[in-house]
């Protein structure tokens, strides 16, 4: 199944992207795929397990054990500062 | 009615829209309230930027007019808040509410307000450096979470 990932603001910038596809044998929960990617290194896991990083699935905010299916749309991001 | 665009807002007509909103057969607006937000000029005119999560960030609009609906009695909503560049003395956000009383009118602009700042995917930069989160601002979303 295919998912796709979006990072906003400094996490994007930390990260080097703002959005990405990503193939998966199957559903996985948030905790799930932070520990996917932070494979990929130091800085991933530093920022995506920053206690003030958020995680929304299809647009809404989720938590550790949220699931996440095929066709998903998940982004991280830190603390917001509109208004 | 939500909305999040790039161009300025004209308060004068908002608050014309406010009052319009009440289409029932007696006139039964008593108060109207707005907020408007503003960039501070920090001295060192550095470009400012806001960004957004467009999509995720109307819906959670939505849910937070939603809410204030359920706990005050309100007539009319409405929520702007821009984005992309932006100057100081630049209007960044809009809140106006209209009520038959005042204290729902004070309460849920108040409300909407802190909700928005803490709840709503916008990002503010500052030259090269993304604006921090600030603990009051979460403490002031936090407190309508035990007063209901």
């Amino acid at each position: 199944m295919t998912i796709s990932i979006l990072y906003f603001a400094k996490l994007a910038e930390l990260l080097g992207r703002d959005e990405e596809k990503l193939e998966l044998a199957s559903s996985l929960t948030v905790a799930e795929l932070k520990a996917l990617l932070g494979e990929r290194g130091e800085q991933w896991q530093k920022a995506l397990n920053d206690s003030g990083t958020r995680c929304a699935v299809n647009q809404e905010i989720a938590q550790a054990d949220t699931a996440i299916t095929a066709g998903a749309e998940v982004a991280f991001f830190p603390p917001v500062t509109g208004g | 009615m939500i909305r999040v665009q790039r161009e300025d807002f004209d308060v004068q007509s908002e608050y014309q829209a406010l009052l319009q909103a009440d289409s029932s057969e007696r006139f039964n607006t008593g108060a109207a309230t707005m907020f408007v937000g503003l960039v501070r000029d920090f001295g060192d005119s550095k470009a400012f930027e806001l960004k957004h999560y467009p999509g995720m960030t109307e819906k959670v609009l939505e849910r937070i007019e939603t809410e204030a609906r359920k706990r005050w009695q309100l007539l009319s909503v409405r929520i702007i808040h821009r984005v992309g560049p932006l100057s100081p003395a630049d209007q960044i956000v809009f809140v106006g509410v209209s009520s038959r009383h005042r204290a729902d009118a004070f309460a849920a602009c108040e409300y909407l307000i802190d909700l928005l700042k803490n709840q709503a995917p916008f990002w503010k930069k500052e030259g090269e450096h993304w604006v921090e989160a600030k603990q009051s601002d979460a403490q002031r979303a936090l407190r309508w979470m035990d007063s209901r």
